[in-house]
């Protein structure tokens, strides 16, 4: 019998796996709970390690949290007797009867109670305005636009400060206070900044160099310095560089102060906008033989200002927390009440101070966070279009 | 001949519509605008402190200040120093926190950035809530927080908490014994700045010959060596010369020792955890975008998961970092001005506060600490502006 080429072959191999191999353990399950555990949080020792520490800190922090803000809080009472250390209370949490008993000075400050109604429509005016302003497919921008910035203002002035001729009565600013402030504050900075940024920042990309040089100086001017210089400035220059009998008051001068600072920083945002704008766009209008004008105004600034509302947003976002300075220069804000009433004999008690700024941080926390939240959406929805 | 003649006839539009005449005109009038409303200013501002009787210029540069600070890095008295003095006294003391603010807060911004990268998920997590939350809380209610809630809360002195190493914590700060260099101190001096002369020699000789002939050397480790090493043995030789000065736990008062305010712990701890969640967004964008072809890239050439971080991932999303991590900078320095709230001496609480009452001089005040402001943040930008040209990309 001659050898073949394939037994050849097969006789030049020198091993060959005669036996079955044992079979292998299924591999680790990568679904369900316990597959979703081993991948995200027991992947190596380093993580299981990570995984421990982490955990531990979580759960040192989150039952202290609780226990602070409801376990061991105090929820009823008339005064400091309530809050303070006692035999049955060894612990004492958040202090919340002093929240129920000053909310009315924490929102209006010291508005007069019997005209509090008129705070009220204000914030209901502002909310339909930011509504229109903010919800993308709302009806008529327009008029939304000229609600916010020319209907509001004015009817809010009237309406908050008071006039003789509709039978309201006057109201000092110097008597506005709490949340009524930081939402005048921040609302004048908005109004004013939006509109200013968007004139600075053309003025920015104008051909023309006064303007240009102009803009370029206000901008890197105000963004240089901080705020709190630039509200002093208003607040004790100011008066200096108006004739004696215009002298502003207190508001009015930390009003100037920040739609000043709002507006560089609002020019920047806006500037950033228009030059994502192709240049085909400007090319175009001027082909169909717009001016600059219409230009603008019909063609880029629309779009510029579209791709830009979530930075804009994140822009009233900084502001929104900048106005907390305005106590500073001796404005009644919520942070100032707070520092008001925390130091208040009739209710000074070990945890006052952390459950007023605990109200302050929540306050913040809502309108700031609800903010970046629709920023994120919007971006979203706009890079979803953009993608098409 | 057509063409020139049709060149040379005049435009057919009106003068007011010719563009380079209109942008003539606005400009002149926008210049005469700003002119008035400045002229207007001046001369209020002149008429108006006439009538307040109060001085202009700088003369009060040299006057007596009569008031004392807290904190002061330099010899201040508030007998014989003057207000020029008291503003070297703020603009150090906002140096300070701003320069060990930025320290702390890149330390912890990059370590939050990262972790919340993580693929353990927990720790992911409890970085984004941690950036959540400290970013949409106003830093002055968080400084406010720090200093009234929790370190004016702490015992006061009768109570003080003993730390370990001879350390005291109460309501007036953190007090540490103080290091007192004894003679022959400066050898040690010497041998760190020795080693780290050495350690910038060894990398320079050490790259040369890995570009000469591939070899590597462990540079790090003969950095450390050098920069610390070197010193801790001098330290030893030498007999060890340094003592302690031990602060003293008096009833009134503690002596000794090295003082901690509570202002400068509550501002630098509010402004480090505030600017650090900023930081972790802008580590965190910067390494996102580093796309993953270029780790994938990496590692079928070969490389390592170290090597592809340090020689890959790093230096690309340092190039997108860098710029937004300056203005985070940038914004900690300006923000050190919130130290007036609860009342740490830095430039704006010294000048703008107690300065500017007690000499009214609003205007040289303002400008003077604005001056200063800016001049911080328009070299801090001008350097980027370089940096930025020296590592834009090159393209085809």
């Amino acid at each position: 019998m001659t050898m073949s080429e394939g037994d050849l072959a097969v006789a030049e191999i020198r091993f060959l796996q005669m036996n079955p191999i044992e079979p292998q353990p299924p591999p680790m399950s990568t679904t369900g709970a316990i597959g979703w555990l081993r991948a995200n949080l027991l992947s190596t020792p380093f993580n299981i390690g990570l995984t421990i520490v982490v955990g531990l800190l979580v759960l040192w922090l989150v039952p202290e949290a609780l226990k602070y803000l409801i376990f061991d809080a105090i929820w009823t009472g008339h005064d400091r007797e309530a809050c303070v250390y006692t035999a049955e209370h060894p612990h004492v949490g958040a202090c919340w009867p002093f929240v129920w008993d000053r909310i009315s000075y924490f929102i209006y400050g010291s508005y007069p109670i019997p005209e509090r109604w008129r705070v009220d429509i204000f914030f209901a005016m502002l909310a339909v305005g930011i509504a229109w302003l903010l919800w993308l497919n709302a009806p008529r921008h327009d008029l939304g636009l000229f609600y916010f910035f020319i209907v509001v203002p004015i009817s809010s002035f009237i309406l908050l400060h008071g006039s003789a001729l509709l039978g309201l009565p006057i109201v000092d600013t110097s008597l506005w206070g709490g949340v009524l402030v930081t939402i005048v504050v921040s609302s004048v900075g908005i109004v004013v900044s939006l509109p200013l940024g968007i004139l600075l920042a053309l003025g920015r990309r104008s051909r023309m160099p006064i303007v240009k040089t102009l803009s370029v100086i206000f901008i890197e001017f105000v963004r240089g310095v901080p705020l709190i210089t630039v509200l002093f400035m208003a607040s004790v220059m100011l008066p200096l560089f108006v004739p004696d009998a215009y002298s502003p008051d207190k508001l009015v001068r930390a009003l100037v102060g920040i739609a000043l600072f709002a507006s560089a920083y609002m020019a920047e945002v806006v500037r950033a906008g228009l030059a994502a704008i192709p240049k085909g766009q400007f090319e175009g209008a001027q082909a169909v033989g717009l001016g600059y004008r219409a230009m603008m105004q019909l063609i880029v600034l629309p779009q510029a200002l579209k791709i830009t509302i979530p930075n804009i947003v994140n822009t009233y976002i900084g502001l929104f927390k900048d106005t907390t300075l305005v106590f500073i220069v001796g404005l009644f804000d919520l942070v100032k009440t707070i520092e008001v009433a925390r130091i208040d004999p009739q209710w000074a008690a070990p945890t006052t101070s952390s459950t007023g700024y605990a109200v302050a941080a929540m306050f913040y926390f809502v309108f700031c966070y609800g903010m970046s939240r629709y920023a994120r959406a919007t971006e979203a929805r706009l890079s979803k279009a953009e993608k098409r | 001949m057509a063409v020139e003649s049709a060149a040379a006839q005049p435009a057919r539009v009106a003068f007011y519509n010719d563009p380079k005449i209109r942008s003539l005109g606005y400009q002149v009038a926008l210049c005469l605008v700003v002119a008035l409303l400045v002229y207007g200013a001046v001369s209020n501002a002149i008429e108006n402190l006439r009538r307040a009787h109060i001085a202009s210029g700088f003369g009060f540069w040299h006057q007596t200040a009569g008031f004392d600070i807290s904190q002061t890095l330099i010899k201040f008295s508030s007998s014989t120093s003057t207000y020029g003095e008291a503003f070297y006294v703020g603009l150090l003391n906002t140096l300070l926190v701003a320069i060990l603010g930025i320290i702390f807060a890149t330390i912890l911004g990059f370590t939050v950035g990262i972790c919340r990268l993580s693929t353990n998920w927990l720790l992911s997590r409890v970085a984004t809530a941690y950036v959540e939350l400290i970013r949409n809380i106003p830093l002055l209610l968080q400084l406010l927080f720090w200093y009234n809630a929790v370190l004016k809360a702490l015992p006061d002195l009768r109570d003080s908490m003993s730390i370990w190493g001879g350390a005291f914590l109460n309501n007036r700060g953190l007090f540490m014994p103080e290091p007192v260099p004894k003679p022959g101190f400066a050898a040690v001096e010497i041998a760190f700045a020795v080693g780290i002369i050495g350690a910038i020699g060894y990398r320079t000789w050490a790259r040369k010959r890995q570009m000469a002939t591939g070899q590597q050397a462990p540079v790090l480790t003969v950095a450390l060596l050098l920069i610390i090493g070197l010193p801790l043995v001098v330290f030893f030789l030498a007999g060890s010369p340094l003592s302690f000065d031990y602060p003293d736990k008096g009833r009134f008062n503690i002596r000794g020792g090295v003082e901690v305010v509570p202002e400068f712990a509550a501002l630098l701890v509010g402004l480090v955890m505030y600017t650090a969640a900023f930081i972790a967004e802008v580590v965190r964008a910067g390494i996102t975008a580093v796309s993953r072809g270029q780790t994938e890239a990496a590692y079928s050439l070969g490389l390592r998961p170290r090597p592809t971080l340090r020689l890959i991932v790093v230096p690309q999303a340092m190039r997108v970092i860098i710029p937004p991590l300056t203005s985070q900078y940038l914004n900690l320095t300006k923000n050190s001005s919130l130290a007036v709230a609860i009342g740490y001496p830095d430039l704006v609480q010294v000048f703008t506060g107690t300065v500017l009452n007690q000499t009214g001089q609003a205007v040289e005040v303002v400008a003077i600490t604005m001056a200063v402001y800016l001049s911080i943040s328009l070299v801090t930008s001008l350097a980027m502006n370089i940096y930025n040209a020296r590592i834009a990309l090159v393209e085809r």
